[in-house]
């Protein structure tokens, strides 16, 4: 074949790609990975550009402020009602969906959801499955089970696609294959599909189409996740661009939908605000190309779509969050991933470095529920607070508080009562622990406080030029000759 | 104030309240505020304070600044030590009785007092109702020299460019980067002050208190590149009403032996408005 | 105890002493900011379908089938599917056979499984109706039927649909009212807003993604 000469960046594996699949045995760690990213300009590149591009186009569909802020509220109070409700809703919303001829199903647990495909699939004797985009099959690692009891799981979200076919993990939850240019994706493509080396990315759509179209027309089963789930009706909603969603759940004889159990809303009605505050903020869209609303399987009479549709309902630690009114909130989220847009520390180590199926402030706040605090220790911690999650988040989850929250179970005794989380106490540390106590000594008592300070100010010639991991990056703070109380003293009076 | 729950019971699913109104602002400047120093200022930046109570005084106000003043909390709070916040939080109600405006020359402290402090003491009903009139009377020194003072600075010094960076937690609680951009404005009448952009201008500078040191390698990340946009932006001057970001700024600057430094707004808006000045910063 | 038991009965302790929330709704904030006087409800419409590349054309219930026409041969398209037992379907077959058009009809009249492998390669083109527009957002209102099915307006690379002027609505909330969807929907109810899309691949647009490449909108002025 007569490629061109691949570009700079196309003599680069992927980044990550190569890394994240022959990873050694022993897991790295948060640290690590974020450090291995900020010094990948490539990566940080394609990032940064990729944020300032969504940033950009979502505020230019909320050009008015006030009418985002009352309708962030609204969708705000939507989510929460929802979830004021949520056992009767899930009743709700099954009791519907089988009137419909739907067939739900519930699952504590990734295995007890993969156990419930599986017997789908087994009982279709299915051996292709052909999913759309859908953030909950992650979470179950689907693809990785199926192909373990020899199913084949293709991605046909162009996106997913892409980074199933490099071997990796999306980077992104609305666009996984974001950390990737053009010329990654020309090399990917080019390696894996043998075709002909191009970077027009109207040709690689039209490869992957065909590739995908075959997909389409030789599945067995279709695999989708569910943007709402309506209770009132029981229907379920999904929102895609591509049509890939509309493939997945029509063209297959099965359908299986799989999703997080918050993700219940009440009324048909209640779709309204949170499409619209969705779409808006995840892509900058006033809406994606296909809304598809499902209630129900082929009727008899009916020339296509499925002939079963499956619900897979899926708690996988959301219960837990859901036990705490303040983490509660966490399930608020419809997953736009305007959090992760807006966040300068997801733009600068990107979406892999977390290490977890979803990155970013959501990642950060909903993940321990599903891991534990053990395995998500770090992640409360990589975030500055400044607050620019919150600030855009359409169902104002007030993810900053959130995280300090997390902060806070994460440093309690592991044995301290109540306990509100998996993993409580994991950064615990007596050493910090006394630390602390002793600021607190320094911070309640003026008189030490300014013992303190005399020594900061008068030996302030001794600073060391290195003080730990802030010297990495900054010159040592020098304190001034005095402080302000002494100065302020001087000039005001004793007050 | 941040989230509020109705019904009373601690298991009540939680609901966002209304978009906050704006603030409203006493008609009459007081004859007397507090200062509360902070202290990152009180150590590393004390000239700054000093060029808050200038500026305040020559507004004709008396100010007092409590000495068993110490820190408002907030390096525990965001680490999740939350009884020894409060515990810091608690030493400070009492210095500040009168009810005097309290003034912070720091957005992310004022933000503390008003927003989080109510957090704090939510299950202490009778210090809460102190809290939250203490919240009521707290002020960053840029919103209240413009919305209570309502001052009117003349700049007198050579024309300059400068750019302004304003704390995250300044920008979205208070909503300091509007007022530290109107003070500015005054003194840009005379097209003397410039304020320039700069890239990725509402994007945080990477302290975030203990982040910077507990995540050195993204912190670090965060920091070259906003003292890069800071470089690029042309300005000549660097001003911020937010201490903790000067310290990281700064001292980002001299590690790279860059000759730009930020400086408080209060000692710029004192040194280009004629004002007394107790010399530059260390 | 089953998963379902065990996971509502959790949630239901944690709800413990609780009333659930209210419901207030407030219409308003999904009406008010997407009103629009009659005679601009097609031109947002057109001007938000065409910002993505969807191709908008007026002209009315009599003359369409020769848009249709027209669409087809300035592509070189010689056949069409289209829905028989519904009136467009009708009309265009009678345009079709009174003009002698050189447009062979192909008709969606079996299961999927029958013809699968032409519809997928090699049925170009179709033809549906729609339930209505939505001015706000510029999205084509689909109820798939058993005339018409759902994998009519999705598998063929050019999808020609039929809006009646009368029937483009302000908003969703105004559709979800005025057909009163929450009564009772169908298997599948669709909006849809131009032709398939993504941006997947370094933010760069792209059309024709699963779906339609082109999708024309022929406006019925008249009905």
């Amino acid at each position: 074949m007569n490629a061109p000469a691949p570009t700079q960046a196309s003599t680069q594996p992927p980044s990550g790609a190569t890394a994240a699949t022959h990873a050694p045995a022993i897991p790295m760690t948060f640290k690590q990975r974020a450090h291995d990213a900020v010094h990948d300009k490539q990566l940080r590149k394609n990032f940064r550009g990729a944020m300032d591009f969504l940033m950009a186009k979502r505020a230019a569909q909320f050009p008015d402020g006030d009418e985002f802020e009352r309708l962030r509220t609204f969708g705000n109070h939507v989510r929460a009602r929802a979830l004021s409700k949520l056992p009767e809703l899930l009743e709700r919303l099954e009791t519907n969906l089988t009137r419909n001829g739907v067939k739900v199903h519930w699952a504590e647990t990734v295995d007890e959801a993969n156990a419930i495909v599986h017997d789908i699939v087994h009982a279709h004797e299915a051996k292709q499955v052909i999913k759309g985009k859908s953030m909950v099959s992650e979470e179950m690692e689907m693809n990785h089970y199926l192909e373990g009891h020899g199913v084949d799981c293709l991605e046909s979200d162009m996106g997913e696609f892409i980074v199933q076919l490099g071997k990796e993990k999306p980077s992104h939850i609305i666009m996984p294959a974001i950390h990737l240019n053009a010329g990654q994706v020309a090399s990917l493509f080019h390696d894996k599909l043998e075709v002909d080396y191009t970077e027009d990315v109207d040709r690689l759509i039209q490869i992957g189409r065909e590739t995908l179209r075959r997909k389409f027309f030789e599945a067995d089963i279709g695999v989708s996740g569910v943007n709402f789930a309506i209770a009132e009706t029981g229907s379920l909603l999904l929102v895609e661009n591509e049509g890939n969603g509309r493939m997945s759940t029509t063209v297959p004889p099965v359908h299986i939908a799989v999703t997080g159990i918050e993700k219940v809303v009440e009324n048909l009605r209640d779709v309204v605000p949170l499409l619209s505050l969705l779409t808006r903020s995840a892509t900058g869209q006033p809406i994606t190309t296909y809304v598809n609303v499902i209630s129900g399987p082929r009727k008899a009479e009916e020339l296509d779509g499925p002939q079963e549709v499956h619900l897979v309902l899926l708690d996988n630690g959301r219960s837990q969050a859901f036990a705490d009114s303040e983490l509660r909130q966490t399930l608020n989220c419809i997953r736009c991933g305007a959090c992760m847009n807006h966040c300068p520390v997801y733009t600068r180590i990107g979406g892999h470095a977390y290490g977890t199926v979803y990155p970013g402030p959501i990642g950060k706040i909903i993940t321990p529920h599903m891991l534990g605090l053990e395995e998500t220790k770090d992640l409360p911690s990589a975030s500055s607070l400044c607050g620019a999650c919150g600030e855009v988040c359409p169902v104002r989850i007030p993810i900053p508080a959130i995280l300090r929250r997390l902060r806070e179970e994460n440093v309690r005794a592991p044995d301290e009562a109540p306990k509100y989380m998996r993993g409580q106490g994991s950064k615990y540390s007596r050493t910090e622990g006394m630390a602390w106590k002793g600021w607190r000594l320094l911070n309640t008592s003026p008189r030490l406080y300014r013992v303190f300070k005399l020594a900061a100010t008068r030996l302030s010639a001794l600073t060391p030029p290195k003080l730990g991991p802030w010297t990495e990056h900054h010159s040592a703070p020098k304190a001034a000759p005095r402080s302000l109380h002494e100065l302020a003293r001087d000039h005001l009076g004793e007050d | 104030m941040s989230q509020h729950t109705p019904g009373g019971s601690v298991n009540a699913t939680r609901v966002a309240p209304p978009p906050p109104a704006p603030r409203s602002y006493p008609a009459q400047k007081p004859t007397d505020v507090y200062l509360f120093g902070t202290c990152v200022l009180d150590l590393f930046y004390p000239d700054a304070g000093m060029d808050a109570i200038h500026l305040l005084e020559r507004e004709g106000i008396h100010v007092h600044f409590p000495q068993g003043q110490t820190c408002c909390g907030q390096p525990a709070y965001t680490s999740g030590y939350t009884a020894e916040a409060r515990a810091v939080a608690r030493a400070q109600l009492d210095l500040f009785a009168r009810d005097w405006p309290v003034v912070i020359p720091s957005g992310s402290c004022a933000g503390m007092f008003r927003h989080h402090y109510p957090d704090l003491f939510a299950g202490e009903p009778d210090t809460l109702k102190q809290v939250e009139a203490l919240a009521g009377r707290t002020y960053e020194l840029a919103e209240f020299l413009l919305e209570v003072c309502k001052v009117r600075f003349e700049d007198s010094g050579e024309p300059v460019k400068v750019a302004l960076h304003t704390s995250c937690s300044a920008r979205r609680e208070m909503g300091t980067h509007l007022h530290g951009r109107a003070l500015l404005a005054q003194l840009a009448q005379l097209e003397q002050v410039e304020r320039v952009d700069h890239d990725h201008e509402s994007e945080c500078c990477g302290f975030g208190g203990t982040f910077s040191v507990r995540m050195p390698d993204i912190a670090g990340a965060m920091v070259r590149d906003k003292t890069a946009a800071l470089k690029d932006s042309g300005a000549a001057e660097v001003v911020s009403a937010d201490c903790g970001c000067l310290l990281n700024i700064n001292g980002a600057f001299e590690k790279q032996y860059d000759r730009l430094r930020g400086e408080h707004l209060a000692s710029f808006l004192l040194r280009r408005s004629g004002g007394r000045n107790t010399g530059g910063q260390s | 105890m089953s998963a379902k038991e065990r996971i509502l009965a959790k949630l239901g302790r944690s709800l413990a002493g609780t009333t659930p929330l209210a419901d207030d709704y407030d219409e308003a904030l999904v009406t008010a900011p997407w009103a629009y006087p009659p005679e601009q409800r097609i031109p947002r419409l057109r001007e938000l379908l065409e910002a993505v590349h969807g191709e908008t054309q007026l002209t009315t219930a009599a003359d369409w089938p020769a848009r249709v026409v027209e669409a087809l041969a300035k592509r070189g398209i010689d056949e069409l599917l289209i829905a028989p037992d519904t009136p467009h379907g009708q009309q265009f077959a009678g345009h079709v056979a009174e003009k002698a058009t050189a447009i062979r009809l192909k008709a969606y009249d079996r299961p999927v499984e029958e013809w699968k492998d032409e519809l997928f390669f090699n049925t170009p083109a179709s033809l549906t109706g729609t339930l209505g527009g939505i001015a706000a957002t510029g999205s084509l209102i689909m109820c798939p039927t058993t005339s018409e099915p759902r994998l009519m307006s999705l598998v063929p690379p050019l999808h020609i649909a039929l809006l009646k002027a009368s029937e483009v609505y302000d908003n969703l909330y105004t559709v979800l009212q005025a057909q009163a969807w929450a009564q009772g929907l169908p298997t599948n109810a669709l909006l849809v807003s131009g032709p398939s899309k993504t941006a997947d691949i370094q933010q760069t647009l792209a059309y024709g993604a699963h779906g339609p490449k082109e999708l024309i909108v022929l406006i019925l002025e008249d009905a």
